[in-house]
């Protein structure tokens, strides 16, 4: 599903060049729940960004489901992020004057997806927010945004679904119980690719990198699955 | 199906600033405003004179005594035109339906103890014809009473209302200058000009004029009337060439006459209207450039103020078009709004100035149109610089925009 190879990323800072990513290989398989871990400055941010196909690399391959990302125009960047790529961020990030059914249903407008209301409102109802669907983002808890940004990123069935610091911005129970989501859903053969810098979160994920200095560190499969 | 999602979130941050949107949308309400008030004033100020001028017959040329130096000053003989020079144009200028000279003089009329002081005209039996004056009352007079020089009159609307009020004045008695003329007719009333009324004046046979009150052998003008106005300047030049010939006027030397036609004065007058309206006009296009400005400011602010959900957007997937199409829709709706509402204010504008100013104002069509296709073009023109640095912003960097 995802192949890496020989990544890398680098960045002209006041002429200087920085190695924000200095090539990282890799493959994730589908149905997989990985956490990728790391100080700040490690490079996992710069990564989630190339995998999130935001960003291009400056050498190496990206194959998202045999797509030769390195090798797309922004337009095409912009298609691959609306069919096959879920984000979920740290601070939500919805559309504050949009309804919760509304930011579920962005994608699949950007997607030109015929009955979006209908299956953006089934995304709500996985998520248990379905009678919230008319309320702004201000009418609703922390947790109950994160549900909705999750809705959001599942509703166009998407390859992977990547989620960057979900519980950072969250108290520890509503973190559990979006951490409990996200099992739920990877049990359900959603790919998960997950960053944090907490180790209880990283936890709950089944394969856990670590990362520093824009290398990959340790790659391991997390022996405590989850039940 | 995108397109309308696009019209209903741009709807929607138009809504939720109200009072931004408003503010915006007024500098093209008030460009689109002026534009239609100012055309409006001008063409209306183009058809009143129009109107005004059409009221003494377009194809009417007139042939006055002496030189004309500059505009309305005349200078030389004043005598030089005769009864015989208008027959003499009358009989040689076949693409002519009429002729009327004219002698003219105010004097005072009288009716049993009532007395005016009015214009005495002496004209020709085609003068109500050639200027366009239609009968109300009686007829009138012929050329048998012309040739004859019977002292009988017909009066304008304000000299039959001075001298009579109400009674009937045909078969009726007056004196002019002292000598009695009988009413045989009346004129419906023509209204009255800014600077003359051509009611207020009475009818007699020009001979008549110059016989019995005047005093007189020559005539004060001649209207010769065109059968067509594409005629005009060939009969200008006949009657040019016929008087100087019947007056023995060597080359070389000056007319001892001059020549003035209504439609010169019209299409001058027309001319000037026009610019007027340009000028008018120029002046508000230049506040709707404004307004256009206004926007280009207004939605500057509102892409940056918006950093983080263009960048939302790019990461769920919203194309460069489709985040440029976004806010090119929001500054089109903004001057669509504008345009409208300065319509409708300019329509206002220009009944209130015609109801309290009493100045004719004509709204047209083309100014609503060509007004408001410029806001539209104006919201898309200046829209578009803001639409554009939205779109082409780096996802990246507008998510992690605070």
């Amino acid at each position: 599903m995802i192949e890496v190879e020989r990544l890398s990323k680098l960045y002209e800072m006041g002429g200087q060049k920085v190695s924000a990513l200095a090539g990282v290989d890799f493959t994730i398989k589908k149905g997989e729940f990985v956490a990728i871990m790391g100080p700040s400055g490690s490079g996992k941010s710069t990564l989630m960004n190339l995998l999130g196909c935001l960003d291009l690399p400056s050498s190496g391959i990206y194959r998202l489901e045999n797509l030769n990302i390195q090798d797309l125009k922004p337009n095409q960047l912009a298609e691959v992020r609306n069919r096959r790529i879920g984000f979920v961020f740290q601070s939500f990030n919805l559309l504050p004057r949009a309804s919760a059914l509304e930011n579920t249903e962005l994608p699949l407008l950007y997607g030109r997806v015929p009955n979006a209301t209908e299956i953006a409102l089934k995304a709500l109802e996985r998520v248990g927010l379905a009678h919230r669907a008319k309320h702004k983002p201000t009418e609703l808890s922390g947790g109950e945004r994160q549900r909705v940004a999750i809705a959001r990123a599942l509703v166009n069935s998407p390859a992977i679904i990547l989620a960057d610091e979900p519980t950072g911005n969250l108290d520890s129970t509503t973190g559990r119980e979006i951490m409990s989501l996200f099992n739920e859903l990877n049990r359900e053969a959603v790919t998960l690719i997950l960053v944090t810098h907490e180790q209880e979160v990283a936890q709950q994920a089944k394969r856990i990198i670590q990362m520093r200095d824009g290398k990959i560190v340790t790659d391991e499969l997390n022996g405590v699955e989850p039940c | 199906m995108l397109i309308w999602v696009l019209f209903k979130m741009a709807l929607r941050s138009l809504v939720t600033h109200k009072l931004r949107t408003f503010l915006t949308a007024l500098g093209i309400i008030i460009g689109v405003a002026s534009v239609i008030s100012m055309i409006s004033i001008g063409e209306g100020a183009r058809s009143q004179t129009q109107d005004t001028i059409s009221k003494f017959g377009t194809n009417i040329i007139t042939v006055k005594p002496g030189q004309q130096k500059s505009r309305h000053v005349t200078t030389g003989k004043v005598d030089t035109l005769t009864l015989d020079d208008a027959e003499y144009i009358k009989v040689n200028i076949p693409l002519i339906t009429g002729v009327a000279a004219q002698v003219y003089r105010s004097a005072q009329i009288k009716f049993e103890n009532k007395n005016t002081n009015t214009t005495v005209r002496g004209t020709g039996a085609s003068y109500a014809r050639l200027a366009n004056f239609e009968m109300d009352l009686g007829r009138y007079f012929n050329s048998e009473e012309i040739k004859s020089a019977k002292r009988i009159c017909i009066l304008g609307s304000t000299a039959l209302k001075n001298l009579f009020g109400d009674i009937n004045p045909l078969g009726k008695t007056i004196k002019v200058n002292g000598k009695n003329f009988l009413v045989i007719g009346t004129t419906v009333p023509k209204g009255a000009l800014s600077w003359f009324d051509p009611d207020d004046q009475i009818f007699i046979p020009v001979t008549t004029a110059q016989k019995r009150v005047f005093g007189m052998n020559h005539v004060q003008s001649i209207d010769v009337q065109a059968g067509k106005i594409e005629d005009l300047e060939i009969v200008i030049e006949e009657i040019t060439r016929l008087l100087r010939q019947k007056h023995n006027i060597l080359e070389g030397k000056e007319d001892d006459f001059y020549v003035q036609n209504s439609a010169q004065f019209l299409r001058s007058w027309g001319e000037s209207a026009k610019t007027f309206t340009y000028l008018l006009g120029g002046i508000a296009a230049i506040s709707l450039m404004v307004g256009g400005i206004g926007i280009m400011n207004i939605m500057l602010v509102s892409v940056t103020e918006r950093t983080r959900e263009i960048g939302i957007r790019k990461a769920l997937g919203a194309k460069k078009r489709e985040i440029l199409e976004q806010f090119l829709i929001e500054s089109v709706l903004i001057s669509f709004l504008g345009g409208g509402i300065g319509i409708l204010l300019g329509i206002g504008i220009s009944r209130f100035v015609s109801n309290i100013g009493g100045w004719e104002t004509i709204v047209s069509s083309q100014s609503i149109i060509l007004s408001f296709g410029f806001s539209v073009a104006i919201g898309i023109f200046f829209g578009f610089y803001p639409a554009n640095k939205a779109a082409n912003l780096n996802p990246i960097e507008a998510l992690r925009y605070e």
